[in-house]
């Protein structure tokens, strides 16, 4: 059915037509709606949601994790500093094993006190043990949040996921939305670990130092092994309901020079600059990554690289330039932009391709290009 | 691609009209993105959305600079916004107004909304409903189908007198 739908109704339309048992969750801007959202879904009944409107974001998460190791779907979403309020616990649902969902609509980091969109909130997250996927059009928002469930729960995984928005960009935005119906494209939850609560039991939690190492290798080995799940998962989706998702979104690259690296809502409106530069002449590509965690193997050899960071790690740099230069051994042109919601086009991104620099750091809206 | 900017004030319905509008695209068989622009919006303050029509999936989530036509769901606001801002030459301006503005280089239309609403009595919180007359309106002026328009308007509210206060733009809209 055609609908229009912004991306946080999206992700609410998507969680109903998964129906977690447990959902706990705290508004914060620019996430709200989908809070929002799912609370008018369970007050009219359409989603049998266990709804827990908590009182903060690390009570969200504890919230999930309780109900998650008794071995029910759970989701929750946040943003900015919801989600950095969380952080001690979301460590531990990864730790624990847990499948949680969550969306996290990218807002940036006060202060300033901003609600705009950036991506350092979430990349602060990315050591935690969660998956990590950033999504660039409604309807992806939705896609990608089924999928996050079936992936999360998976035997080879049971890790969380955080399905990644812009705020206001994407969160906010209306678009055409094609719902669907899942079927059995979602298995049940079936946790090999989870506790029964109608037969109480106390183990011991603390584990030596040789258990932990081990723990922390088993957390490393299913996000290795997730890259298969997410490759079956996306390759069944498109089956079943049509639409074509990878690790990697890419744009015109195979005959080109230079290929420009970005995430979310910026990543999609560099095709737009990618299609000005071929008509300029220019073999220029674009990658839009969606997975970050796992981290994909890219394949940019001979190619400029051009990466567009939405974060910082001050005193470092731009986080995806860097993993990237890490990766490729060798430097990129790391662009700075769209930080707190900063206004970026595709004339701006063609200009960042045009004038690039390798091996060179330029702060879009600080820096001129020359 | 067809670009729109609507001016209103915080609460009029701007946002709501952008829905509209593009969900009527989007049933005309097209593809469209409504976005509001939210900085520090309040009630009565002048504010603008933006919708995107286009024949293929629309990868642009920049702000709209060079609209081709603008929409001022408030003739006051033109005392404080410049609402021509980077319109494309010969660009369309419909204004919400008893009479025709005049501005050189650009295609005038109006059509009276507040009077409509306020002849069907479609007011809520003792404002004038807008946003679904401008529908009428921009079906007139050939951006969206009017069969699109009613459907649009009937899945998203249940008074009938929308759709009529839409047929009445519609027939009065002075093009």
């Amino acid at each position: 059915m055609k609908k229009i739908a912004t991306g946080n109704k999206a992700v609410a339309e998507a969680v109903k037509q998964v129906q977690p048992t447990v959902i706990a969750a705290y508004p914060i801007t620019p996430q709200t709606e989908i809070v929002e959202q799912i609370a008018e879904f369970v007050s009219s009944g359409e989603l049998k949601s266990r709804y827990i409107p908590v009182e903060s974001e690390h009570s969200a998460m504890a919230a999930c994790i309780g109900a998650s190791i008794t071995g029910v779907r759970t989701f929750t979403a946040t943003s900015s500093h919801g989600l950095l309020y969380m952080h001690e616990m979301t460590n531990w649902a990864a730790g624990a094993r847990l499948p949680i969902v969550m969306a996290n609509v990218n807002r940036s980091i006060g202060p300033g006190w901003n609600i705009w969109a950036e991506h350092t909130d979430a990349m602060q997250e990315r050591d935690t043990g969660w998956l990590q996927v950033y999504v660039s059009s409604v309807q992806e928002a939705y896609d990608a949040t089924l999928m996050a469930f079936r992936i999360a729960e998976h035997n080879d995984v049971l890790l969380p996921v955080m399905v990644n928005l812009d705020g206001f960009t994407l969160s906010h935005i209306m678009q055409p939305l094609d719902t669907v119906e899942t079927g059995d494209f979602i298995p049940p939850v079936q946790l090999p670990h989870a506790i029964d609560p109608k037969n109480p039991a106390g183990y011991g939690g603390l584990t030596g130092p040789d258990q932990h190492f081990k723990f922390r290798w088993e957390i490393e080995r299913s996000m290795r092994d997730s890259v298969q799940v997410i490759r079956e998962t996306e390759k069944d989706f498109e089956r079943r309901f049509g639409r074509k998702y990878d690790f990697t979104e890419d744009y015109r690259c195979e005959d080109a020079d230079v290929v420009i690296v970005a995430m979310g809502t910026l990543g999609k409106e560099a095709e737009v600059a990618i299609d000005l530069l071929r008509k300029e002449g220019i073999k220029a590509g674009s990658i839009r990554l969606r997975w970050l965690r796992p981290f994909p193997k890219l394949n940019l050899k001979g190619k400029d690289i051009v990466v567009i960071d939405r974060d910082y790690s001050f005193g470092f740099g731009g986080i995806l330039a860097k993993s990237i230069e890490a990766q490729q051994k060798t430097g990129v042109y790391s662009v700075i932009a769209g930080l707190g919601g900063q206004e970026v086009t595709y004339e701006d991104i063609a200009d960042f391709i045009r004038k690039r620099r390798i091996g060179e750091e330029f702060w879009f809206g600080v820096n001129s290009h020359v | 691609m067809y670009e729109i900017r609507i001016h209103s004030r915080g609460g009029q319905g701007g946002v709501t009209a952008a829905r509209l509008l593009a969900l009527s695209a989007i049933h005309d068989g097209k593809y469209a993105t409504a976005c509001p622009f939210y900085g520090a919006e309040r009630r009565g303050a002048p504010v603008v959305s933006f919708v995107r029509i286009d024949d293929s999936p629309i990868k642009i989530y920049s702000q709209i600079k060079k609209p081709d036509m603008v929409i001022v769901l408030d003739a006051s606001v033109m005392d404080v916004v410049d609402v021509l801002l980077g319109l494309k030459e010969g660009g369309k301006v419909l204004v919400n107004s008893t009479h025709k503005k005049e501005f050189a280089g650009f295609s005038s239309s109006h059509v009276d909304l507040t009077g409509i609403a306020l002849r069907e009595n479609l007011v809520v919180a003792g404002g004038p409903i807008l946003n679904t007359p401008v529908l009428g309106a921009l079906a007139k002026m050939g951006i969206i189908s009017v069969d699109s328009a009613k459907k649009s308007i009937r899945e998203m509210f249940s008074d009938e007198r929308n759709v009529e206060a839409a047929e009445a733009a519609y027939q009065e809209i002075q093009l």
